[in-house]
């Protein structure tokens, strides 16, 4: 019998062993986290690191499609459109009614008041270039989908702002400067990914400047001849909360303004989208926990702040890629905020009617042609043609429509989109470029597939049972499980290589919004 | 162009009211072609090409050598039995002819009776036929005794699928493998017919004159007999006697009675037309009683290579249940109390079901551990169950299904843990 007791306690010790094995793979996972959290504790006193804190991040997918803006080696054209719009839907949780402040045909000028949300009526919402207010375009329920200006022919008047002293001004100040300047949109927060509350105080600001999503935009561009206004801007965040982060690109060389940013913690991040993404670079610096509040702006509203505290201006003038298969010319180009688009797609065929016989007598149908999207392939917005940018895009894309049907088309080994998947050749290089379309490539399924979504991202998160902690409204395990260190955009990469075709994003901001709501 | 013209089927769609008929039109339709549905205006405007039909299609196609095999090894054992054309590419033609014609209605059968009632669940839930019976209708003939009764085969896919899947809300919701379930429903309702010495060799009676088992053939086998004759090959005879000496053991059966020494007695020669015991290289290439599609390594190798070189089924769960399965195999050889036990742990791999449940059954991911920690523990603890099962188990030598069906209602309790241990610490580095 003693034999028996003695295997029976190895085979338990062999167990345990497992067991440990295990956990410690599970920590593996986190082992960037940990080595960020060993820097050194006075790193964060001193506002100037010398150092910049390098991140490799193993698990993302980098989507190469055609129609990248090439490098704008004869300078960037500037444009300009006839008409420009604010788009109240581009801010998640805003009234779908704001308080619309002048009255149709008065003239405005780049930085005065065009709306405001009535649930928060300090932030302002402004004009973008001067010009007149000529009307406000409704969506259902009469909703505000566009508020449009018509811009002046020539050049852009500017709204005059006393500006605060940096050196002196209260933090109370500086925010009520922001609130109503109509900077303040631009400073979002997480968790939820909505407009900064002002009320409440953040622990740290993020800024990334670089961007790993499908096609878009190179930002050392952005900031070309604008070093010093985004120094300017970061300074000005120094104030507002000095305790600053720059996210760098470890892949290509940041340009000098990001890399000799003073006054920041600098932070290099190398690996496949999504580690461009500012919720990434939060996560492996300085998550957020239960009760955190965290800010986050892009390149070009720390330039745009950086312009306002030098020059007196608000001036939403940004550089901007035109990208796609289906764009004429990719390019960059240098445009205001809520550009029209038409000028740029105005041969681009965007649908086509048919004619179809039925018993009812001949029908039209219209069929999609060409996807038009203000911002990126994974997170942007569908427009129209003559649709306007929205307030935070840096880009647009352009996708053909994937309607049609194939044959036995998810079963041959075709190429033409790019996948993880190693069922298809082009799974075995990533590399090559394929025209964007819209296919779903399959409907959808229950969650059959595991450990797909932690593949692509570098967080130590499980999207798929967190999904399903949203499905079942179970606060408390969405809260455990990393909900609100997420964002629309960090999961969109999941939701790209989805198997089974689930609306991760839409998933995901119920979740958000029920959090939201709960307080 | 008929079916491969979206026309003939945009003609041919049946009225929505008529769920059922809808649903199958439905099934077949998008099996033909991939369907024009683009993203919407709310999610990602492009998404992968990798779809669920896809994945399933795959893991059928990583069969297929198994099916081939299968086939072939029915006959073999068959002709084995009554002593004829016992070399292996000796009447090469029947083995496989009757080997396809046994395999054939037992794929029929499977997939017809399952995939109806996959079809009628969809049509009354109002969803679409989801794909995860594809790779279960594909599993079962390959896990099932080559004479299985075709009724008995039906039940059982009817439980499988029925209480292990629909009950539970379909493909992605169920706790336990259906193509084990259905044949666990077997192995505990009929277990005559899945264990022991009899099953395994296929269209063997009892001769009305004779008195004694010998081959019987159906129509099925012998309207190929013309078609032989006219080329000059070998055909179908039906009444051969089986050989006195052939028992029909698998190798685990004999390991589990009288050790390793004895199933690795024979040099593989065939003596008198049978073949008592089994050397390791052919236990390894197939060509021993046994389920129909866990016989021959290699094909199974060659699946799971193909299985892994695709990423579809999951490299953690098969390396620690393999890692899992050589450890207790080494302790075993360590204890060394029965005869089974001596088998030397290495060789476990090449005896029953065991790769073939590694590639195939313990990967699937709706019932395995969903989270990377738990697949090693998962996986790691099928391993040894399996082994405790096949070794210490008085009454039957093999193991996998129980331990993986045992897994199975385990993986969502690890998963509990590892995710607990995520919002644990996370909730720690709150404070």
């Amino acid at each position: 019998m003693t034999i028996v007791w003695t295997l029976t306690i190895i085979m338990v010790i062999v167990l345990l062993l497992v067991l440990t094995f295990g956990s410690n793979l599970a920590k593996a996972s986190s082992k960037e986290l940990r080595a960020l959290e060993a820097q050194p504790e006075g790193a964060s006193d001193d506002s100037f690191v010398e150092e910049a804190y390098k991140v490799n991040l193993k698990k993302g997918f980098d989507i190469s499609l055609t129609g990248e803006a090439p490098t704008p080696f004869d300078g960037i054209e500037q444009v300009r459109s006839a008409t420009y719009a604010l788009k109240p839907k581009d801010f998640e949780g805003m009234m779908p009614i704001p308080k619309v402040i002048p009255e149709a045909g008065t003239h405005v000028k780049a930085g005065d008041p065009l709306f405001f949300d009535k649930k928060r009526p300090d932030i302002m919402y402004v004009a973008p270039v001067s010009g007149e207010f000529i009307e406000i375009r409704r969506a259902e329920k009469r909703s505000i989908a566009e508020v449009v200006i018509l811009a002046d022919k020539e050049g852009v008047q500017y709204r005059e702002y006393t500006l605060p002293d940096l050196k002196t001004a209260s933090q109370a100040e500086l925010v009520g400067f922001l609130l109503g300047s109509g900077v303040w949109p631009f400073i979002r927060q997480r968790p939820y990914d909505v407009v900064a509350d002002h009320n409440e105080m953040p622990k740290a600001i993020f800024v990334s400047t670089f961007d790993t999503a499908p096609l878009a935009p190179n930002l050392n561009f952005a900031v070309q001849g604008k070093d010093a206004e985004f120094q300017k801007g970061l300074d000005v965040l120094n104030c507002l909360v000095p305790n600053v982060h720059l996210g760098l690109n470890g892949k290509g060389k940041p340009a000098d303004a990001f890399a000799n940013a003073k006054g920041v913690h600098r932070h290099q991040f190398s690996g496949q989208h999504p580690a461009g993404n500012v919720g990434i670079h939060i996560h492996h610096i300085d998550p957020i926990n239960t009760g955190d509040i965290v800010w986050y702006l892009d390149v070009h509203a720390v330039i745009l702040i950086g312009t306002l505290f030098t020059k007196g201006i608000y001036d939403t003038e940004r550089v901007i890629a035109l990208t796609g298969s289906e764009t004429p010319n990719p390019r960059y180009i240098r445009a205001h905020q809520g550009v029209n688009l038409e000028s740029f797609f105005r041969d681009v065929e965007t649908e086509t009617t048919e004619t179809v016989k039925t018993k009812d007598g001949d029908k039209t149908i219209t069929k999609p042609l060409v996807r038009i999207v203000s911002g990126d392939l994974l997170t942007g917005k569908k427009v129209k043609k003559d649709g306007f940018l929205g307030f935070f895009d840096d880009q647009v894309s352009t996708a053909n429509e994937g309607d049609r049907y194939e044959l036995f088309g998810w079963l041959v080994p075709q190429t033409g989109h790019p996948t993880i998947s190693r069922t298809f050749p082009n799974g075995f290089f990533p590399k090559v470029k394929y025209p964007a379309d819209t296919n779903t490539n399959g409907e959808k399924r229950a969650f059959v597939v595991s450990g797909q979504y932690e593949s692509v991202l570098p967080m130590n998160i499980f999207p798929q049972h967190l999904m399903r902690a949203i499905q079942a409204n179970d606060f408390e395990r969405m809260e455990g499980l990393g909900l609100l260190e997420l964002s629309e955009e960090d999961i969109a990469i999941c939701e790209y290589v989805c198997t089974s075709k689930q609306p991760l994003q839409q998933i995901l901001r119920k979740g958000l919004n029920m959090m939201r709501e709960q307080g | 162009m008929g079916i491969f013209d979206v026309k003939f089927w945009k003609k041919i769609e049946p009225s929505k009211d008529n769920k059922f008929l809808h649903a199958t039109y439905d099934a077949f339709f998008t099996l033909f072609f991939k369907q024009n549905e683009i993203t919407g205006e709310r999610s990602v405007h492009v998404r992968d090409a990798m779809d669920l039909k896809r994945t399933m299609i795959f893991v059928v196609l990583a069969l297929q050598l198994c099916y081939v095999f299968g086939a072939y090894n029915i006959g073999h054992q068959h002709f084995l039995a009554i002593g004829q054309h016992t070399g292996i590419m000796e009447g090469f033609h029947l083995k496989l002819i009757f080997g396809i014609m046994q395999i054939l209605p037992i794929f029929v059968v499977a997939n017809v009776v399952g995939l109806g009632i996959e079809f009628y669940f969809a049509a009354n839930k109002g969803h679409a036929v989801e794909e995860g019976y594809l790779v279960s209708g594909a599993l079962i003939p390959l896990i099932m005794p080559p004479d299985v009764p075709l009724w008995m085969l039906a039940l059982a896919v009817i439980f499988g699928v029925l209480l292990g899947k629909e009950a539970f809300g379909g493909t992605g919701m169920n706790i336990l493998n259906v193509a084990l379930l259905a044949r666990v429903f077997i192995f505990f309702a009929y277990p005559t017919e899945i264990s022991g010495d009899g099953p395994w060799v296929a269209a063997l009676g009892l001769g009305a004159e004779s008195g004694v088992m010998e081959a019987q053939y159906s129509w099925m086998h012998t309207m190929f007999n013309p078609i032989f004759s006219m080329m000059g090959l070998s055909t179908f005879h039906d009444g051969t006697p089986v050989i006195e000496a052939f028992s029909g053991a698998t190798p685990l059966a004999i390991g589990y009675l009288e050790g390793w020494e004895q199933v690795n007695a024979a040099t593989g020669e065939v003596t008198g037309g049978i073949v008592a015991s089994y050397t390791p290289a052919q236990m390894f290439m197939g060509g021993i009683p046994g389920c129909i599609g866990e016989t021959s390594k290699p094909a199974i190798i060659i699946g799971i290579v193909m299985l892994l070189i695709t990423r579809i089924a999951s490299w953690r769960i098969m390396l620690s249940m393999a890692l899992g399965t050589a450890l207790t195999g080494m302790l075993f050889n360590v204890w060394d109390a029965t005869p089974f036990m001596e088998v030397p742990w290495y060789q476990h791999f090449s005896m029953g079901g065991l790769l073939f449940a590694l590639a195939f059954m313990a990967t699937d991911p709706v019932t395995a551990s969903g989270t990377n920690t738990g697949k090693w523990i998962y996986g790691f603890l099928i391993g040894f169950f399996g082994m405790v099962i096949r070794v210490m188990n008085p009454a039957y030598a093999e193991g996998w299904m129980l331990a993986i069906l045992l897994m199975n209602v385990f993986a969502p309790l690890i998963d509990h843990y590892v995710i607990e241990s995520n919002i644990s610490k996370r909730m720690k580095r709150s404070k």
